[in-house]
């Protein structure tokens, strides 16, 4: 392989991370603080039992919640012992996954803000139409 | 007259702007929550070991990519009429990748800036979503019909929203 071919790609790989440290180190620290400032009961006070109106709600508090999926697993869980509908439940755990009010400032940074802002609008819709039809779904194969 | 804090951001990168503002945030918690800012620092730390080998291979793929890829070959797999080849590559890729979301975007960048249409970056960053060692947790919790079904319309998803965002994206641009 050749030498120059090398030398490139590793002044590619330093200029790279050089960009990318800063932003991930803020969106780790952003992660920590989002995920410790909002207690996880604070989710369960905001549904209202209208499956549409709660599928919005689900879907907005997912995106803006951060942390492990694991954490919106549980949360979700918790939720739907707590007789929040499926619908919102699975809007949740979607958005929370999808859709990243957190990480925002760091895709607008990496990939350009018109990229983030309708990548991120429309994963928060889709959310909500997954978790109708998913829920939809298995109700009509159940 | 300059806007001061557009100077600073212009001066030392939007990279490390937006890293100073963090820790800002960080300072005024201080002032007023000393036991938030212990826990979110514990909680960041404990994000950051569970980061770090995805960061290490992230930056390993972005130096094996920019080694063996040359523009040509992302334009051919990933660009503008890489067709269903693209999508597949993207789908398959985001299903299996590991670690949070924001830990693939130097890549996504990199490989953007050589080509890759934004259709195939969504539908990559959406299968994130599809968490191959979490299942089984999923199950344990929703069951697996739900798992099954939802797993389904996420990848059917993954393709509609690239195309979606790719076409608002485009309309932006020509307005």
């Amino acid at each position: 392989m050749e030498k120059t071919k090398i030398i490139d790609a590793g002044k590619q790989l330093v200029n790279m991370i050089k960009m990318s440290v800063p932003i991930i180190l803020g969106v780790v620290l952003l992660v920590g603080l989002v995920s410790k400032a909002i207690p996880q009961s604070f989710y369960s006070n905001l549904f209202t039992g209208i499956n549409a109106i709660d599928a919005f709600i689900g879907s907005a508090i997912g995106s803006i919640a951060a942390g492990s999926p694991i954490t919106s697993y549980i949360i979700g869980s918790e939720l739907l012992n707590n007789g929040v509908s499926l619908v919102a439940v699975v809007a949740f755990i979607l958005a929370w996954v999808t859709v990243g009010v957190v990480q925002f400032p760091a895709e607008s940074l990496m990939l350009g803000r018109k990229f983030a802002l309708a990548r991120n609008i429309t994963s928060f819709v889709t959310a909500i139409i997954i978790s109708l039809l998913t829920v939809g779904t298995v109700w009509l194969i159940q | 007259m300059v806007n001061p804090i557009k100077k600073i951001k212009d001066r030392i990168g939007a990279n490390w702007f937006f890293l100073i503002l963090v820790i800002l945030a960080y300072f005024i918690i201080t002032l007023f929550n000393l036991e938030l800012l212990k826990e979110s620092l514990l909680a960041s730390w404990n994000i950051f070991k569970e980061v770090i080998p995805v960061v290490f291979l992230v930056f390993f793929l972005v130096f094996v990519f920019n080694l063996l890829f040359s523009p040509d070959k992302i334009i051919k797999y990933l660009g503008e009429s890489s067709g269903i080849k693209g999508w597949i590559i993207s789908v398959v890729f985001g299903v299996l990748s590991s670690g949070p979301i924001y830990m693939w975007y130097p890549l996504l960048k990199d490989l953007k800036s050589k080509g890759m249409r934004d259709a195939y970056i969504t539908a990559f960053l959406y299968n994130r979503a599809v968490k191959i060692p979490l299942l089984s947790m999923m199950v344990f919790y929703f069951g697996w019909l739900l798992v099954i079904v939802l797993n389904f319309y996420m990848i059917i998803f993954s393709v509609i929203n690239g195309y979606v965002v790719e076409k608002i994206i485009k309309r932006k641009e020509q307005i």
